[in-house]
């Protein structure tokens, strides 16, 4: 077990590079020069030449990414020229709200998910069944900023139950019930989606293995029903299950960016979305690479729950 | 006489080599240097259990899988080299499939599956492949109208003639038949496997019969080869090799086979297994299993004589007289 | 495709309603936007400050106005005309290129695949919508660029998929046939592996729609993709989002309209994959229940005897669809306590059905008996309520299975699982159990059981596993096993082995013995009693030694025949000339009458019933060979 860890440790090396490399790639592909967008259509030749020097961008591509590189281990994830503050700062900052947002999210779709999958398989074809598969089937198809949109114009406009945006209240505000009234809204939304693919799947999953040699051998044993359902074919639906969470914690963190967007909610989604319209390419670089570690360490995790639960993928 | 086929020191060794961080990679070898000859006309029946190695024997003799070392020659020429180049192979020798639904491309008429040897290997026009399609129809006993047909429409023993009249499509002069009958019941085997017998005669073809079964596979060679742990421990003419075994395994082999009339064998205890593929023994594979071991087993591999044709063992201790020491 | 496929798999998608649904709803709104430029709407853009903000349902603009006074159903229609444009485009781009990716990574393998498969994890490693805002970024904004960023994003999914999919179908036997075949790996790809993938592609291409379609229209809500004053939903609603206080319609339109294609894409798209995957044909993906279903009409009546397990008249049916398959029709067995009874048949002929629906396992749907009793000790099994079959399930009667690798659950230890079976029955504690199934498993003769007690089944060589399965059977010291082809999947050697396993154990326990079988020489070496099947029947019973030597049925004799037995040199084997009948279309009479040399007209009329042959065999046949007994 140790040992497969420390192996699936080392293997996210090869990953965490890659991804660097391709959002570097990305980021020298836009066209334009950077030092003209920084200083402006009407700087000197001159001006222009220093700062490339200094943005070291008359060197090679490869000098370049791997100066890159080393300045981003140091922590040096250079300075957002629209904010004009480092750009760690701003994307740790931004990316602590972020995570409040997708991790709450990220738990309230895998219980409702799971929890749906496992009712509606149990009662296959039953009218509990036809009802929650109909629901997820909405949930999947409701775009989820409109969904916002709607919840907005119901919860904080009409009925003014809760607030409409933000994170916290401007005058007042900073405990954590009040967090939590800030958050129930956006979260609610955002895990919306990623219930129904994994209630979804988590039937399918419970189907496929309840029709497996090995349930019936439970059931010929004089297993009682609900621990075949529960012991026997739960775990083994597991399987497939976690690496479907892994996927939908993706999509929560990417799908944050909307959510952020529709409720003002000050996390790393919305702060990306102006940097690109600002064209502020640093902090889109900085925002997408710490963001995406972030996913690559949680997928780490899903991975070794999943070698913990399954004997078979250490061999 | 020259063999059909003479197989030289052939070995297949899976895995191995050095990883990316230059460790050395486990290594599994699946045919260890194997020696034999198929006569011309002759069927050449080759028997062993799960994990011997004769599937991955079978699918070098026919081209699909390079082998790591050894000659494959047929005719004089030695195929062994020419691995991918599937024309050089599938003109001389072909290769009859277990499964025979599997087989079978679920998307493709059989007519199309019928005519791609025809176009790929022989290079006909459209006139010749149908009167060849239908004399190969003939020849197995199938109705020309199946040719419309896909292959779920039909029974096993049927699927299994389409695939026999397939392999006989290019003319080879060798087929490899690897359990052919295996997953067929018993009341339809027959019909298939006396459909070889005739077709051999007709076309004047030489076999290869791999089976795990003991007694389909005496039924129909002229001579057996038995393999254990990836290489042949004994060979010998089909109505000595079981009858009067000289390996213990052979003999164990025999003796395990279920009949009519004869009594189970004491139960013994249940260390009887294959040895770690990834770290085999240094002597002979079977050592653990025997009850004739003795010292000089476990030291050295013992090895078969090289020109195969006589009844011979890979064993330093034989049994003089198998049938009375049973 | 095949035309007959095709038509049975259209059908199939309009019996399910939703399906049909989805299907007429998305080709109403395809219709519209067709005939966009025809219909007598306002100019999408034409702009009237005077008329801001019409709530819906004004005189001239049907569903109102924007903040620039453009008609919003003008601009709701061409707007849906350019959202679904640019979500089936960037499907298409996505499954075409991703199909190809995992076509090529999937079929060549080895060191192609691992460099495609790592390239396509690194774009796996982003967020999903990351990913396209980064392209986006670079290419800036606007509605090409988004669908291109929403094509790219997806590859990655497209290609894993079919990657997987590619993999199973290249080892398959036939591309090795097409090799053989003298064909290259290229037209290998055209011919035997594209054909096979392409129902998959259409699948994940229905299924994924929606979400493209949903995508693009996210990244113009967030102001980059559609650019003004062009405008697709997305960017419909991201303007209205700013009104969303004073003029909600404005967002609520288009919302409505993006969630009603999503939906009817997505109705449609389950429709495609249940009427493209096979297995939701036959309707083998429905939950078996815990019990086979009971369906019979009368129980037929007791009869006194002092056998331990009575079968009378069992019928198994399977009704898939229409068809209705007989797998097990009017089956009598009679087991005494301590006896071993063989059943033995090929494959088809119900054998192992049987033996399932004696205490309700057989998958139900499609499985359901239909009629007869199965009495242990005189009480009829199938008319229990569900909590007795069960006390009786593993602690009266056990099975063995056929292959326990597929038996045995996965991810349990052997301890564990036989723990469980040992506490389902017994109020025992864990440590208790424990040290019992270590004793079990001496019983069964496994080197070390206190070792291989922590073992997983995939840790154990097949031999070793069956001895578990035994070893599990054997628990609750039951009065009858019923094994069910228990060394198929093995090695003569084990196979011996095993055989002189359940033989010694049941001599030492007294144990009544059913052993499903289709080796005559595997029945002689264990049985005491056979009984023949053929088409659902029981033909021939009787003891074993009397039937081998003396056959009545002609089945039997003519299958007996068939079987090569070592020690016989080289010659030519007795076949059976045709093939069992299927069982959904028996025909009248006997069902073996079209392969018996024996048969006579009377043969192939009425039902025929069994007759006794001499003092302990019984046999159903009209002209059976009854010199010798």
């Amino acid at each position: 077990m140790r040992g497969y860890i420390l192996k699936r440790l080392f293997s996210i090396i090869p990953v965490l590079l890659g991804l660097t490399i391709i959002v570097f790639l990305i980021m020298t592909l836009i066209p334009g020069d950077p030092a003209t967008a920084i200083l402006g259509s009407y700087a000197t030749p001159e001006n222009v030449a220093k700062l490339n020097r200094d943005l070291g961008l008359d060197k090679s591509i490869v000098e370049q990414y791997f100066i890159w590189l080393s300045n981003m281990l140091q922590g040096d994830f250079g300075r957002s020229y629209s904010l004009n503050r480092p750009v760690l700062d701003e994307v740790l900052e931004r990316f602590s709200a972020t995570l409040i947002l997708s991790g709450t999210a990220l738990v309230l779709c895998t219980l409702w998910g799971v929890l749906i999958g496992i009712w509606t398989a149990a009662r296959q074809y039953g009218w509990t069944d036809k009802i929650l598969t109909f629901i997820v089937l909405i949930g999947i198809s409701i775009p989820s900023f409109w969904l916002g949109l709607l919840l907005i114009l119901l919860f904080a406009v009409q009925l003014r139950w809760l607030p409409a945006s933000g994170m916290y209240a401007i005058y007042g505000g900073g405990g954590l019930l009040d967090l939590a009234k800030h958050l129930l809204l956006p979260s609610l939304t955002l895990s919306v989606v990623a219930t129904g693919v994994i209630a979804r799947l988590t039937r399918s999953a419970m189907l496929e293995v309840l029709r497996q040699d090995f349930i019936r051998t439970g059931r010929a044993k004089g297993v009682p029903e609900r621990q075949i359902l529960y012991r026997h074919a739960f775990k083994a639906a597991l399987v497939t299950i976690i690496p479907v969470i892994g996927v939908q914690a993706g999509f929560v963190l990417g799908g944050a960016v909307y959510i952020e967007t529709v409720f003002q909610w000050p996390g790393v989604g919305r702060m990306l979305v102006q940097a690109i319209s600002q064209r502020d390419i640093l902090l889109v670089q900085g925002g997408v690479v710490i963001v995406a570690a972030c996913y690559v360490l949680f997928n780490l995790l899903a991975d070794i729950a999943q070698s913990w639960l399954d004997p078979r993928v250490k061999t | 006489m020259t063999p059909a086929l003479d197989v030289q020191n052939l070995s297949k060794t899976f895995g191995g080599g050095t990883s990316f961080f230059g460790k050395a990679q486990p290594a599994v070898h699946a045919v260890r240097s194997t020696s034999f000859q198929v006569l011309k006309g002759e069927t050449l029946g080759i028997v062993g259990e799960s994990g011997c190695g004769k599937s991955t024997l079978a699918r070098m003799l026919v081209g699909l899988l390079p082998p790591s070392e050894g000659k494959i020659v047929i005719k004089g020429q030695d195929l062994s080299g020419m691995v991918g180049n599937a024309a050089a192979f599938g003109r001389v020798i072909q290769y009859v499939f277990q499964d025979p639904i599997s087989s079978l491309n679920p998307r493709k008429t059989v007519r199309q599956i019928m005519e791609a040897p025809l176009i790929h290997l022989m290079g006909m026009d459209a006139a010749a492949r149908k009167a060849r399609i239908d004399e190969l129809f003939d020849a197995v006993n199938l109705r020309r109208e199946f040719l419309d047909r896909y292959p779920h429409e039909f029974s096993g023993g049927q699927a299994q003639r389409i695939g026999i009249a397939r392999a006989l499509a290019a003319s080879p002069q060798i087929i490899v038949l690897d359990e052919p009958v295996s997953a067929l019941d018993v009341s339809v085997q027959a019909q298939v496997l006396n459909l070889l017998d005739e077709l051999r005669t007709a076309f004047d073809l030489t076999y290869l019969f791999i089976s795990h079964d003991l007694a389909v596979v005496e039924a129909v060679s002229d001579r057996i080869a038995v393999l254990y742990f990836g290489a042949v421990v004994e060979v010998g003419m089909a109505d000595e090799v079981f009858a009067n075994p000289r390996h213990p395994y052979t003999q164990l082999l025999a003796s395990s086979a279920p009949a009519v009339g004869r009594p189970l064998m004491p139960a013994t205890d249940g260390s009887a297994e294959l040895p770690d593929p990834f770290n085999p023994p240094p002597g002979c594979a079977f050592a653990d299993r025997c009850i004739r071991v003795q010292k000089e087993c476990r030291g050295t591999v013992p090895q078969l004589g090289h020109d195969g044709l006589e009844h011979q063992s890979a064993c330093f201790h034989p049994i003089e007289n198998g049938r009375r020491e049973r | 495709m095949n035309m007959e496929a095709l038509k049975s798999a259209l059908a199939l998608l309009f019996r399910n309603r939703l399906a049909g649904f989805g299907a007429v709803v998305l080709s109403v709104v395809v219709l519209v936007v067709l005939a966009a430029p025809l219909l007598p709407i306002h100019h999408p853009d034409l702009t009237n400050p005077a008329n801001r903000l019409l709530r819906p349902f004004s005189t001239n603009h049907l569903l109102g106005t924007d903040h620039l006074g453009r008609d919003l159903l003008s601009r709701l229609i061409w707007g849906t005309r350019l959202s679904l444009v640019v979500g089936i485009s960037a499907s298409i781009i996505a499954a075409a290129v991703g199909a190809f990716i995992g076509i090529v990574a999937g079929f060549f393998g080895g060191r192609t695949d691992n460099l495609i498969m790592r390239g396509v994890d690194m774009l796996m490693a982003f967020p999903y919508i990351l990913l396209a805002l980064a392209i986006v970024a670079v290419l800036g904004p606007g509605l090409i660029n988004a669908l291109y960023a929403v094509a790219v994003v997806n590859i990655p999914f497209f290609a894993r998929n079919i990657r997987g999919v590619t993999v199973g179908i290249a080892h398959r036997e036939f591309v090795d046939a097409a090799r053989l075949s003298g064909m290259g790996s290229w037209r290998i790809i055209w011919s035997e592996i594209l054909p096979n993938v392409l129902p998959v592609i259409v699948i994940a291409i229905s299924t994924t729609v929606g979400w493209m379609i949903l995508e693009t229209a996210g990244l113009s809500f967030l102001g980059l993709g559609s650019q003004p004053p062009q405008a697709d939903l997305g960017s419909m609603l991201g303007e209205g989002r700013k009104l969303l206080i004073n003029a909600p319609h404005a967002s609520v339109v288009p919302g409505v309209m993006i969630f009603v294609i999503v939906m009817s894409v997505n109705l449609l798209g389950d429709g495609v994959r249940d009427a493209l995957d096979p297995r939701l044909r036959s309707g083998a993906l429905a939950r078996p229940a815990p019990v086979t279903r009971i369906d019979r009409e009368t129980v037929p009546e007791k009869i006194e005897s002092n056998a331990l397990l009575d079968v009378q008249n069992l019928h198994t049916h399977f009704e898939v669809g229409e068809r209705v398959y007989k797998a097990a029709g009017g089956v009598d067995l009679r087991v005494d306590p301590g006896e071993c009874l063989g059943i033995i048949g090929e494959s088809g002929s119900g054998k192992s059905v049987t033996a399932l629906s004696l205490l309700g396992l057989v998958a139900s749907p499609p499985g359901v008996i239909k009629a007869g009793s199965v009495r242990l000790d005189g009480k009829d099994l199938l008319s229990t309520n569900f909590e007795t079959l069960r006390s009786i399930r593993g602690s009266r009667i056990s099975y063995i299975f056929q292959d326990p690798l597929a038996t045995l659950h996965p991810l349990y230890t052997i301890g564990d699982q036989m723990i469980e079976a040992i506490r389902c029955h017994r109020p025992v504690s864990k440590k208790e159990a424990m040290t019992k199934a270590i004793q079990l498993l001496e019983k069964v003769q496994i080197p070390n059981p206190k070792a291989r007690i922590g073992s997983y089944p995939h840790e154990m060589s097949g031999g070793m596993r069956q001895r578990v399965g035994i070893a599990m059977a054997l628990a609750n010291e039951p009065e009858i096993i019923i094994a069910d082809e228990p060394t198929t999947a093995l090695d003569v050697t084990v196979q011996a082995q095993i055989l002189a396993l359940l033989s010694d154990l049941r001599r030492q326990r007294d144990l009544a013995l059913i052993f499903i079988t289709h080796d005559f020489g595997v029945v002689a070496q264990l049985c005491d009693r056979v009984a023949v099947m053929y088409a659902g029947k029981i033909v021939e019973v009787g003891p074993t030694e009397e039937i081998l030597a003396h056959p009545a049925h002609p089945y039997t004799m003519r299958l007996i025949d068939c079987v090569p037995e070592l020690g016989g040199g080289k010659r030519k084997l007795s076949a059976i000339a045709g093939l069992p009948p299927a069982v959904d279309r028996l025909p009248d009479g006997c069902a073996f009458a079209p392969r018996c040399d024996r048969a006579e007209e009377d043969c192939r009329l009425g039902t025929l019933a069994t007759t006794p042959a001499g003092t302990s065999r019984s046999v159903r046949c009209l002209h059976p060979s009854l010199e010798q007994i």
